[in-house]
């Protein structure tokens, strides 16, 4: 039972880092970017090329998938989204979905659409026995480093100048001009830092998701529903979503496994039954 | 490969509008290949592509004293595609033959058009039992599902494995998988305490796995995409199941011989049950492997490739036979009961059915030469489609 709580949270974890980029982009931003996965299919592909092909250490391309996505994120910023940021929603949702579709055929076309296999090192595999619990030592890791990810995050957010200027940016943007923020550096910045994040989670996500051609639409709903449950007033409401979805998935498949893979819908459901707006709904 | 793929399909059109030009038309007998090399079937459409380059290669291209063409055409896995390709095909281009089909729903599609356009189609994936009643004109050279389940079934019961649980994908194949495996167990007094089915789409099996552990079976019965076999044998690994006694015994696609090698250590030591690997000991095949490798840079055949192989080689013996007639009802009549010596061992096309009767293999995964490979050490012969049997 408290491996299961265990591997539930190491998978919410997972949703999370995965997801968070999306939280701030349409969160904060209000842009609906649904290519989010194809970010993060980037990180994973950077990772498993690293790794298998040129044996790069597994932990030094956690680094390098989030700084090349967060740099193709910022050239992609630059030259296509910001024209549509002041697009309607559904100019915004049409376009993502195109560049999602050119990411899902320019992968399989380049690597081929078999599944990618990571090669993890020696001492993140194999599992542990505390108090009689197995614990996985990769899902240990992804706790660790996924928690680590969420404080800093939402210390960044709520206490640094960056935090409150983009805060400020998202809340009216001609007034933030007007007092001096240059809007859009922090929103290329934010963009950027937001593909980075899932470039990372898709580098991480490799080794238990699986990675291939299909990966950005796969996984696309999971990244809207944590969205959607979480709220966007805070990276802990997405946080939250992330670990109540993950510890759903899992519970649900163990003890229902006739309809497993429908749990997370009925949560999604009930959920915003009873608040629409997400479990934690920014103050309006 | 796909480059190389279109521009083949590229070549043959050049080729035919060639021929037509030269008069030579009448003397051709033209095969329209419509398969996926694009798409979620992709994979298959490679090895199809790859077996027919090693096919013209070795074989030539004449038949029954005739000129044989091959247009090659891109479903995307789809079937409305295909069933519009092979329309084209049927009434523009005026193929005689039909031939690839990478999924079930796209051999389903066609099956009307072959039906009653007369034109043989000859099936080089698609494995649901059922398909071939669809069309009287369609012929099988891959395997059905119930055909391997079937056999995994009764040799697991019989060599003392009694006690599964069952993790299937979530489909069609999975369900037939999962019903003729407990048919076959139960048969020979085996029990399957719980059926998992596991969803397509979503490839972590952790929760899967904890309770199939938590059932303490003696074995595991795993039938997923070839893909999802690699992280379905590294959680198993990392969950520390093998250490715990428990066995998996699968079905082929979870080792396909296209990324076994891929798996590594965790895949080692895993019981599957297939037409074909790689490693079959016969002349025969070492000279398809040899042939292949040489012809698509080194890449390794696994059971698709070797179906399509086997699919054209029908076409040529069945040619020879009439003498180059590709009339639907002299065609499928030649080719019912014909017997060929596949790199996969003897196969025969079932006089009744029209579909493959081939041997089984029980194969262990191994490294062969620092290479993993499916090795084979059991042999069920001359296994027909049960599902068909039954009836």
């Amino acid at each position: 039972m408290l491996t299961l709580l265990f591997d539930g949270v190491a998978y919410g974890m997972l949703l999370f880092v995965l997801s968070c980029g999306l939280a701030v982009t349409l969160g904060l931003m209000n842009f609906i970017n649904l290519a989010h996965g194809a970010f993060a299919m980037a990180g994973g592909y950077v990772t498993v090329i690293l790794t298998n092909r040129f044996g790069v250490p597994f932990l030094a391309t956690l680094p390098i998938a989030f700084i090349a996505t967060a740099l193709v994120g910022a050239l992609l910023e630059r030259l296509l989204y910001k024209p549509m940021y002041d697009r309607s929603p559904l100019d915004q949702v049409l376009f993502s979905i195109g560049l999602v579709f050119m990411a899902v055929a320019g992968v399989d076309y380049l690597m081929g659409s078999q599944q990618q296999i990571l090669a993890l090192p020696e001492f993140l595999k194999g599992r542990v026995e505390i108090a009689g619990v197995g614990i996985g030592i990769y899902r240990a890791f992804l706790i660790v480093v996924c928690g680590i990810l969420a404080i800093v995050l939402q210390l960044i957010n709520s206490r640094t100048r960056f935090g409150s200027q983009l805060r400020a940016s998202v809340d009216n943007r001609r007034v933030a001009r007007g007092v001096g923020i240059r809007v859009n550096t922090v929103f290329a910045v934010t963009f950027a830092v937001g593909s980075g994040l899932a470039g990372l989670g898709g580098a991480l996500g490799a080794e238990i998701l699986g990675l291939d051609p299909t990966f950005p639409l796969k996984f696309m709903v999971y990244f809207l529903i944590v969205v959607s449950v979480g709220g966007t007033a805070s990276m802990y409401g997405a946080l939250a979503a992330s670990i109540l979805l993950g510890l759903a998935d899992v519970l649900g498949k163990y003890y229902v496994p006739s309809i497993g893979g429908f749990v997370i819908y009925i949560v999604l459901v009930a959920v915003l039954v009873l608040k629409p707006q997400g479990l934690f709904a920014r103050a309006n | 490969m796909r480059l190389k793929a279109f521009a083949m399909g590229g070549i043959a059109a050049i080729a035919l509008i060639a021929a037509t030009g030269a008069g030579l038309a009448a003397d051709a007998v033209k095969v329209g290949v419509v398969i996926p090399l694009t798409g979620g079937f992709q994979s298959n459409g490679r090895q199809i592509s790859a077996a027919l380059k090693t096919f013209v290669a070795t074989h030539g291209e004449t038949a029954g004293g005739k000129q044989v063409e091959f247009i090659v055409k891109d479903d995307a896995s789809t079937p409305d595609n295909a069933l519009r390709l092979a329309q084209e095909l049927v009434t523009k281009d005026h193929v005689s033959v039909l031939a690839g089909f990478g999924n079930t729903p796209t051999a389903l599609s066609v099956a009307q058009l072959s039906k009653r356009a007369r034109v043989p189609q000859v099936v080089m994936v698609a494995a649901t039992s059922a398909i071939m009643d669809a069309s009287p004109y369609m012929l099988r050279t891959s395997w059905t599902i119930p055909q391997m389940a079937n056999i995994i079934g009764e040799w697991a019961a019989k060599n003392g494995t009694k006690k599964f649980v069952t993790i299937v994908s979530d489909y069609g194949p999975g369900a037939d998988a999962e019903v003729w495996f407990k048919k076959a167990l139960e048969a020979n007094g085996g029990t399957v305490t719980a059926q998992l089915k596991v969803p397509l789409a979503n490839p972590d099996f952790a929760p899967f796995l904890q309770r199939a552990a938590d059932e303490k079976p003696e074995a595991l019965f795993v039938f997923v995409p070839t893909g999802a076999g690699a992280a379905f044998m590294k959680q198993f690994v990392e969950r520390g199941l093998d250490k715990s006694g428990i066995k998996v015994i699968a079905a082929a696609d979870v080792t396909d011989d296209d990324l076994v090698n891929n798996m590594g250590d965790p895949a080692i030591g895993v019981i599957t049950g297939g037409p074909y690997s790689a490693s079959h000991d016969s002349p025969e095949n070492k000279a398809f492997v040899e042939a292949f490798k040489k012809e698509n840079d080194g890449m390794r055949p696994n059971m698709v490739a070797v179906a399509a192989y086997d699919a054209l080689d029908l076409i040529y013996k069945t040619l020879d036979k009439t003498g180059g007639d590709a009339t639907g009802d002299v065609f499928v009549e030649a080719a019912k009961g014909m017997k060929l010596d596949s790199p996969r061992g003897p196969i025969s096309i079932d006089p009744e059915t029209r579909d493959i009767v081939q041997n089984i293999y029980m194969r262990k995964v191994e490294r062969v030469n620092g290479e993993l490979y499916n090795t084979e050490f059991e042999t069920i012969e001359a296994v027909k489609d049960p599902a068909h049997a039954a009836k």
